[in-house]
């Protein structure tokens, strides 16, 4: 099952923002990653789920440029990360777990530095940099312009790495973690400032999270890794319907409460109504959850590797 | 390049007036200096040994020396050592041209750090001390050995810094050029001293940089009491000379050593392993 999940969403190649073909790292004599694969297209949201320690970070930081692969063939906006220019840099976006850098400065101060490494890079469908008075309201930190960036808080600071990330206005944004820390709300203008740079922008994300209820409603497509591989590869309802599992059937009845799990749900409910008719309330039928498919595919994963 | 070497001035002229706006930076960097005119004070009227010329007059030149060799060895070693504990340099690396705006900055920031701190003792100290004098030809040896000074020290600082990656053991780059300090003519001339630690001194930058402040700043009489009883601007020229090629071709391999280490795990296993040394 695992190897027909694994062949994954297929994009066109000359669609393809992120391509990896077979990506291998080791360190020392111990694998990290066995053979990932997978593409992401313009505009598109990835997220990438797996278990700590499955290699998350070091498929993102190859991707990103930071780290050298073992082998494998890696492709990003056309260039292979590991020897890519100047240029190619300030087309990519990177907000990594946490940063505690620049305390000294104020936020406007650093936005505004940062931001004019990419002027050059300004094209005419795509000005750069994002004009910093902008962005400060995109991020909501306009009230937070001038405070030294050691003063913010945990929610603000991680907001600033976010504002840091896309000042340069990237075709490719990675976020690693990004909503850590974030209060309901913050978290909520986050994932609308994610749809916003993938609606307006057309740029394409691709995160690591540990949310499945942010994966399930940012990603257009989830990735898990586990084991150094990809065991799965579609959109969240995809992937629930690859797995069999049971649903959940919830509804009350003269003031009482019933759960009930069935592999196969509709008999059960016709079942219900014809024995109860309108009796029955609050009916609520739920499909295997983001979390329950996930916790069966690791799981059943884990088990075959052993 | 040139929109580079625009945005790396201007990212060394914010961190200068951080620096310039932040008590315990100023403090770090003042301090010396400070330490510096209490010390010409209590020279008071002592005598340069063998001569009539007051010591202060001939410590103050060679302690602006040192500051020098301070600013262009010890301050960037600094900065890139704690700059990579705290992602600065990840950020910088994650930016188009970001590594070489950085280190354009940092030139200019610690450049104009040790500008100020050789005022703060160069226009108090000429109060303190008679017998300083500047002439034309003084100037213009200023005018080679001051960029000179920078092309010799900052490139090795760099050097040193990329190599210790924890600021933890950055008393290991400290003890020696304190060691250095001590014999290179700074405090107490150099002739003083065995042989064999006079030949040790007159390896390193800081014993010239010293000797080419004194002959800017002291009449050419008082060279007598030198090795060789001459300024020697040609071997001043020649030793840091050597300093800067052989920084100018570590620096840069060592550099681009580090900045290719630098990914967002190499920070945070760098800052686990702090934060794990401060709770021991």
């Amino acid at each position: 099952m695992a190897g027909a999940l694994a062949a994954g969403t297929q994009v066109p190649p000359g669609e393809r923002v992120i391509d990896v073909r077979d990506l291998r790292m080791r360190y020392g004599a111990k694998d990290v990653l066995t053979g990932v694969s997978f593409a992401a297209r313009r505009g598109e949201v990835l997220a990438l789920l797996g278990p700590n320690g499955a290699g998350k970070t070091t498929t993102i930081e190859i991707l990103e440029g930071f780290r050298v692969r073992s082998s494998g063939e890696v492709s990003v906006l056309g260039a292979d990360p590991a020897g890519a220019g100047e240029a190619w840099r300030a087309r990519v976006g990177v907000v990594l777990q946490s940063w505690r850098d620049h305390g000294k400065w104020r936020v406007r101060e650093l936005l505004g530095h940062l931001g004019a490494y990419y002027r050059r890079y300004s094209a005419e469908a795509r000005p750069r940099p994002w004009p910093v008075d902008d962005l400060l309201d995109v991020v909501g930190l306009t009230a937070a312009a001038g405070n030294r960036v050691s003063r913010l808080s945990g929610g603000q600071r991680r907001r600033l790495d976010v504002a840091i990330g896309i000042v340069g206005r990237p075709e490719l944004l990675f976020l690693d973690e990004p909503t850590v820390g974030f209060d309901p709300e913050a978290r909520r203008e986050f994932h609308d400032l994610v749809h916003r740079l993938t609606d307006v922008d057309d740029t394409t994300v691709l995160l690591t999270t540990h949310d499945l209820d942010e994966a399930e409603k940012l990603a257009d497509r989830i990735l898990i890794l586990s084991g150094g591989r990809i065991i799965a590869d579609g959109s969240a309802d995809e992937l629930s319907r690859r797995v069999a599992g049971e649903s959940e059937i919830r509804w009350t009845r003269d003031g009482r409460r019933f759960v009930h799990s069935a592999a196969n749900p509709t008999p059960f409910v016709r079942e219900l109504l014809l024995q109860y008719g309108d009796d029955v309330a609050d009916l609520e039928v739920r499909r295997n959850s983001l979390e329950d498919t996930y916790m069966r595919l690791v799981h059943d994963f884990e088990g075959v590797q052993k | 390049m040139i929109e580079t070497l625009r945005v790396g001035a201007e990212r060394g002229f914010i961190e200068f007036r951080h620096t310039l706006t932040n008590a315990q930076d100023l403090w770090g960097y003042f301090f010396p200096s400070f330490g510096l005119l209490i010390t010409l004070y209590f020279m008071g009227d002592a005598k340069l040994p063998g001569t009539d010329f007051s010591l202060g007059a001939s410590t103050l030149p060679s302690s602006i020396g040192m500051l020098l060799a301070f600013g262009g060895l010890i301050t960037i070693a600094q900065y890139l050592i704690v700059d990579r504990e705290d992602g600065t340099l990840l950020r910088a690396k994650a930016t188009p041209h970001g590594m070489n705006g950085y280190l354009i900055g940092k030139v200019v920031s610690t450049g104009g750090m040790t500008l100020a701190s050789v005022l703060v003792v160069l226009v108090p100290g000429l109060f303190l001390v008679d017998g300083l004098q500047v002439d034309a030809g003084g100037i213009l040896t200023l005018l080679w050995l001051l960029p000179f000074a920078v092309v010799a020290t900052v490139p090795i600082g760099a050097a040193l810094g990329s190599l210790l990656d924890n600021p933890r053991s950055f008393g290991l780059i400290m003890l020696p050029i304190f060691g250095l300090v001590a014999i290179s003519g700074i405090f107490y001339p150099i002739t003083a001293l065995p042989g064999w630690l006079q030949g040790i001194a007159q390896v390193f930058p800081i014993y010239w940089l010293g000797l080419g402040m004194r002959s800017v700043l002291l009449p050419d009489a008082v060279a007598a009491v030198e090795l060789g009883e001459s300024w020697r601007h040609f071997e001043t020229f020649g030793v840091l000379a050597g300093w800067a090629v052989a920084g100018l071709l570590l620096a840069p391999v060592l550099l681009r050593r580090m900045a290719r280490r630098e990914s967002g795990s190499a920070v945070a296993a760098r800052r686990e392993r702090a934060m794990n040394s401060m709770v021991r």
